[in-house]
Order: structure tokens, then sequence, then C-alpha cells
């Protein structure tokens, strides 16, 4: 007990203080409390040996430990790469179409996956992977070079019309503005238009459709729907990649459009990573 | 200060002094042993209670399995999104405290609070190896540690430390297969946190009940200080009868003849106390009121010949009352009052509501998080998709074939990702999560408007069991 013992009636010291008539006793501390309290001032002088403390002009005092929590976090990544390393192995392993078959893979893939796509590929197609203009939506039905998981998986690691990748995909639209009349182009986009829906000038189609069978034809096929072994788009759908408007397509005509993937191959993620990154978006919403 | 007492500065810290609480017989401590034995029992043999759940889920009755994410206690099995009962179980802890605080004072502290249990055991244990008050007294101003001293300390302190293992163990226990986890700590297989976590739990033990004791009552437990705020005029504590007991024997007025009261003056009262108090000075915040100081005085007034009760149960208004001459009133209607009724009403509401929702609680369950990132996604053939996130949750202790159905606008279709007919199949006793997509044709008005309302619902193809949530489905209007 650290209270002195009060008896009735007799005296008490206090503190002098008074808030409504409550006086409040001037009761010793206990002496444990003391010794905590010095004992938390020597834990605190070897914590600042052991652990980083003293800011100095550049940094800090390290502490004899050498703790630092970059070192933890690439320690706890290390770990993480090692506890994955077996299901790695196994994904890089099985056939691409395979993979959707097994639950674990399938599931691992798609965490995985979408970790890679948050990391490398949201800067352009978007963090809900729904793309932009020229950077195309990858939750729709509509793909360029094929929605097959292997089309995603080769267009994922040798990227698009890039110069740093001899297996990138290539393919490149001539600038009809060098080679058609302006009424020409005109005349082709309005045709383009009528395929999907309402074009500007009706008088127009006609014409752009003889247009069309002789300049476009050859790659975005006859009924424009495009063809995945160029990259050309399909034409009489929905969906635009620059837009649909007959300014854009005009424009989209008239100078080409030339959109460049990087490779993710290589240096920058592995085949695991790739194939994860792929499963990924094959589920999606548009793989085939 | 003018008034206080000429006597030289005292010290600003004060040593701690040691309390030899005596062996104390009635009816008080008999309830005492009791509640020890029961709350004791509880709290080490729940974990080998097994419970047969078949073969996928562990049959341990209690237990806590924070790495699946289950609570289990006998039929119950708790998932984390009904993590609202254990909340509602707080609540009601939290209530019947304010309960019982509001009717009887600290009696938590005196009966229940696991550091009056164990501090309680341990002064029995003390008292087996050491004897009672006196020779322990003796034995603690003996400076000379001679072999008899060390022997007995030795043995007192081996087993106090016996029985905190045994508590910090026991802790373990309830987080992880008890059986299993036995073997594992004596072949040294236990997880480090498990060690971890009983040798803390060890030397708090240990310490808080050994040599801590009240010391924890008075100066680190919050508790104390807010029950001050639950305890009102009639809320029943241990209390002296003052105007029957005094003038006491020996005391200066008895001296100079006054006539003597009931108080002898004996310090039974004191010497039985744990927290080492007077309570003949009054009630105080140190008081546990364990009623321990009732039993012995009332032994004294027996030997005595004098009626029990000189240090009693009593509320403030009695004290009032009987000082003036009157009769205090009967314990029951310090006990039934308005506050307490209330109290009584909103814990037995709060538990009402937690056994109706256990029992219409389903064994299905799914939670819908709309996409939104984007909000809808334009197909080449000019359709509206939104998609939804499902997670379906399989309560069932076995595989259970769940259909997907959506009710709303009849232009909307329901596709599953990776999934041809709608169903799914989902483990026992696991979720799943499946990529829903709801689609509208072009030119539909689901796919034209702002925003439909519909609902997703599951049905277990099993047993029929159904279970649906709300959402919407937005179209191109933004």
């Amino acid at each position: 007990m650290a209270k002195q013992p009060i008896k009735k009636n007799q005296e008490v010291e206090t503190t002098g203080h008074q808030w409504d008539g409550i006086e409040e006793y001037n009761n010793p501390l206990p002496r444990w409390w003391l010794w905590t309290f010095y004992a938390c001032i020597v834990w605190g002088l070897w914590y600042v040996i052991a652990y980083p403390a003293w800011p100095l002009v550049q940094g800090a005092t390290a502490g004899y430990k050498g703790w630092s929590t970059r070192a933890n976090v690439a320690a706890e990544l290390a770990e993480a790469e090692a506890a994955n390393a077996a299901i790695n192995a196994k994904l890089e392993a099985v056939e691409l179409t395979e993979i959707s078959g097994d639950p674990e893979l399938q599931g691992y893939a798609t965490s995985a996956g979408n970790a890679v796509f948050k990391t490398w590929c949201a800067q352009c197609h978007g963090s809900g992977a729904a793309g932009a203009k020229g950077y195309p939506n990858l939750l729709d039905n509509d793909w360029l070079w094929g929605g097959t998981i292997e089309d995603i998986h080769t267009t994922i690691a040798h990227g698009i019309r890039n110069t740093e990748d001899p297996d990138a995909r290539y393919s490149q639209m001539p600038a009809f503005g060098d080679i058609l009349e302006t009424a020409q182009i005109d005349q082709v986009v309005n045709y383009v238009m009528s395929m999907s829906g309402e074009p500007q000038d009706a008088s127009m189609v006609a014409e752009g459709q003889t247009v069309f069978m002789d300049n476009c034809a050859a790659c975005h096929g006859e009924a424009g729907e495009g063809d995945i072994y160029q990259g050309a788009p399909n034409l009489a759908d929905a969906i635009w990649l620059y837009g649909g408007s007959f300014d854009t397509i005009k424009e989209t005509v008239t100078y080409s459009r030339f959109g460049v993937m990087p490779p993710m191959g290589g240096a920058d993620l592995s085949e695991a990573e790739i194939r994860a990154v792929a499963i990924y978006v094959h589920q999606l919403g548009g793989g085939e | 200060m003018a008034d206080s007492q000429p006597n030289a500065p005292q010290s600003l810290y004060a040593a701690r002094e040691p309390v030899f609480p005596k062996r104390v017989y009635g009816k008080f401590r008999n309830l005492k042993w009791v509640i020890m034995i029961v709350t004791l029992g509880i709290y080490y043999i729940t974990p080998w209670i097994r419970w047969d759940r078949g073969a996928a889920l562990p049959d341990q009755a209690v237990l806590l399995d924070l790495a699946n994410r289950r609570f289990f206690f006998f039929w119950i099995e708790i998932w984390p999104h009904e993590f609202y009962f254990v909340a509602g179980l707080l609540v009601m802890a939290g209530l019947g405290l304010f309960l019982f605080t509001s009717a009887l004072g600290r009696v938590w502290c005196g009966y229940a609070c696991p550091q009056t249990v164990w501090t309680d055991l341990f002064i029995l244990v003390e008292r087996w190896i050491e004897g009672d008050r006196n020779a322990r007294l003796r034995l603690h101003r003996q400076k000379k540690w001679d072999l008899r001293k060390a022997r007995l300390r030795l043995t007192k302190w081996v087993t106090w430390a016996l029985i905190a293992v045994a508590t910090g163990g026991a802790w373990v226990f309830y987080f992880t297969d008890a059986p299993t986890l036995l073997v594992d700590l004596f072949t040294l297989n236990a997880h480090p946190i498990a060690y971890t976590t009983i040798a803390v739990l060890t030397g708090t033990t240990f310490f808080f009940g050994g040599f801590a004791r009240e010391q924890i009552c008075i100066y680190a437990c919050p508790w104390p200080r807010i029950q001050a705020a639950m305890m009102d005029e009639d809320t029943l504590t241990v209390g002296y009868r003052e105007w029957r007991g005094e003038p006491r024997k020996n005391s200066e007025a008895v001296k100079a003849g006054a006539a003597q009261g009931d108080c002898i003056d004996c310090m039974a009262c004191v010497n039985v106390c744990p927290v080492g108090i007077d309570i003949r000075d009054g009630q105080q915040l140190e008081c546990i009121t364990c009623a321990l100081c009732i039993d012995a005085c009332d032994d004294i007034m027996a030997k005595i010949g004098k009626p029990r009760g000189l240090i009693d149960y009593m509320a403030f208004t009695d004290e009032e009352a009987e000082r003036s001459g009157g009769k205090p009133k009967p314990i029951m209607k310090h006990i039934l009052r308005p506050r307490t009724i209330l109290y009584t009403a909103l814990w037995s509401l709060v538990g009402i509501g937690l056994v109706f929702a256990l029992f219409i609680r389903s064994d299905i369950d799914l939670t819908v998080a709309p996409v939104r990132n984007p909000t809808y996604v334009t197909l080449s053939d000019g359709s509206i998709r939104n998609t939804y996130e499902v997670r379906i949750r399989n309560m069932h202790h076995e595989t259970r074939e769940f259909e997907i159905t959506v009710k709303g606008d009849p232009a909307i279709s329901l596709e599953l990702e990776g999934v041809t007919d709608n169903k799914i199949s989902v483990n026992a006793d696991e979720m799943f999560l499946q990529r829903v997509y709801l689609v509208a044709p072009p030119e539909s008005e689901p796919a034209e408007e702002e925003r439909s309302e519909i609902r997703l619902w599951i049905e277990d193809m099993t047993s029929g069991e159904r279970a649906y949530k709300d959402t919407v489905f937005n179209g191109k209007d933004d």
C-alpha cells in the first residue's frame, strides 16, 4: 500500500487544488511506479543505440541491430517469392489452355495477374482495364489481335509495333491523305459509319463503298469485319478505339494510326507473371 | 496548507506495504471459493471439450480459429461476416457490468475479475506453503535467509510459476486444436507465437498474482474509476455501521468514560482484507468489495454475542436511515430499481435479438459488389454489360451447387465468367468469388437508362434455399 493510513478526522495534506469544493489528496506515488519509469529510461537508451534514432544531415544513425523497414520489406518480398516459387513453376510448366481447368492455378494466376496488371498495364489500359482513346478496352469482346489466351499471351510478351522486340506484332495502316482525294475520304468515312450505325451523309455511302472495296477491304475485310492477324480493327461493330464520330474517323483515315505497346517479356516480367496477367485479362469478360 | 499536519515533508514515493490476508470462514468466503472453482474450471477445461462437426471441420467445442477466420462454439459457427454476434456479446457484457455495478457495486472486482480470482488462488497456495497470516508475517520479518525460508519461498514461487504456466498455456488452446498443440508444445514443434503468448501470460500471471496484487486494482486498472460513475446512493457496497460500532474499544472516547460501541477493535476485518485497508474508515477506492471483512466481523460478533452485520452490504440510503434510527430498505428494493430494471431490459433485448438472429440465419449467403471501374462496358454488338463480383458463402458442411439468376427488367440476361450453365459449385464451408455479367441488348430500356433496379438470386440446388441481394444496372445515360 502506497497510501498512508488515514484515520478518521485526521488532517491529510492536500495538493491545494480545489474543484467545486473537492480537494485532491497529496498521496505519494508508489515506489514501483518510479522504478518502472527508470526502467523505461533505460529501455529508451537501449532503443536509441539499437535502432535508427538520431537524425543526421543525411539519413540517421543506423543502430547496432541494423534494422530497417526497407530491409524488412525486401525480406518479406523474398519470403513471398519463395512461398510462391512452386506454384509459379507450375504456372510456367502447364499448357496455357489448361490453366483455367485448375481452380487453384486459375485463382492464383488471377490474383497475381491483377497485381501485375495494376503495376505494369494500368498506366495505359486503366486500373479497371477499361482503356482510353487509343488504348484498347480489355473488358469488351472485341480484340484487335485476338482474344484467346494464347493470343493475349503473345501480345503481352512481345507487344505491338515496337522496335525492341523482333517478334512484336506489326502492321501499319497507310495515311490515306496522301493516296485519296478529300472527297473520297469523306465518302469512305460515311460508308464506314453506315456499317455500324448512321452515316453523316447517306448520299455518299454508295461511292464510299467503292472506295472501301478498293483501298480498305484488303485488311479490314469486305464487310469491315477486321482481321486479327493484321490487327485490323472490326469497323462494323459498336466499338471504336479512337472514336466513331465523322471527324475522328476522317482523321484516322487521313493520317492513319500507329498504336504501340512495349514488350513485357524479357527484362520486365517473368514468364509466370506474363502468364498470370494473361489469365487475368482473359477472365475480365472478353476472353475467347 | 495552513491546516495540514506539521510533519516533515513526506517523500514523493512510498514503498508497497505487503498485505498478509488472514484465512477467513463464512458465507461470502464460501461463495468466493465456488466462483473460483467454477471460473477456473471453465477456463482450464473448455478447450478440451470435443464436439463432432464431421471430418472437414475441427472437433473442438470452443475454438477461435483465427487462421481460417471461424469461431466455433459448440453447435454455433461464426463466420467473419457474422461478427455482429461478437459485437452483440460485447454490448451484453458491457450492459451486464452496468447492471451489476449499479446494483451491487464492485461485485465484478470482488468475485469474478481474473485478477481477483488468480490472486485468491495464489494467496491460497501461499497459505498452504508458508502458513497463515502470522506465520507469513514472521517469515517476512525474518531478515536472515536460512534454509527454511529459502525452501518455503522457493516452493511457493515454483508452485506459482507452475500455475502461471498452466494459465498462459490454457489460453493458447482456445486458438488451435488443443491435443495437437499440447504435443507440439512439448516436442518444440509449436509456433513461436504460441510460446511467446504463453511466456507473456506466464510472466503477467506470476507477477500480477504473486507480487503486484492489489497494486493492479489501485493503480493500473481503469475499471474502478469507471465504476464510480455507475454507482448511486442505492448501490449496495460493503460498509461499516459506524453508529453501532463506535466508539470502539480502546478509543480515546471510551478511555474517557464513554459507552463502548459494538466494535471491539479486534482488527479481524483489517487482517483478512486482501487490499490492506480498514473498512471502518469508510468506503474507499481500494475496496474491491470482496466481503471477506463481513465474514470476519460476523464471526467475531457471534463470539461476543452481538448481532451480525457490524460490517455488511449496505447502501448509502441505508446508512442515513439507520443513523437517524430508521430501518434499512430490504435488499431487493435496492436491487430492483428503475435503473437496474432498464439495464436488465436492455441486456435482455440484445440477448433476445442475438438468439433470434442465430435462429433465422441462413446457411447460404451472398454479397454483391458491382464493378464501378468502369460502370459499364459496350460490347461489339452495342449491348451494355455490367459486371458484379458475387461472393457466395456455403456454410453447409458439404459441397453445394448454386444457380445464379437475375430478376428485374426481362431484357437483362445473365452470364457467368468461365461457366456456361449459370450453375457453380461451392466447396463445403467456403466462400467462392464469381464474376457475374448482366447484359442489356442495344436500344433496350436498361441499356439506355441511367440505372435500373435489379435483384440477384442464388439458389441452393440441393435444398432449394434461396438468398438475394439488390443492386443496380448502369445504362449509357450518365
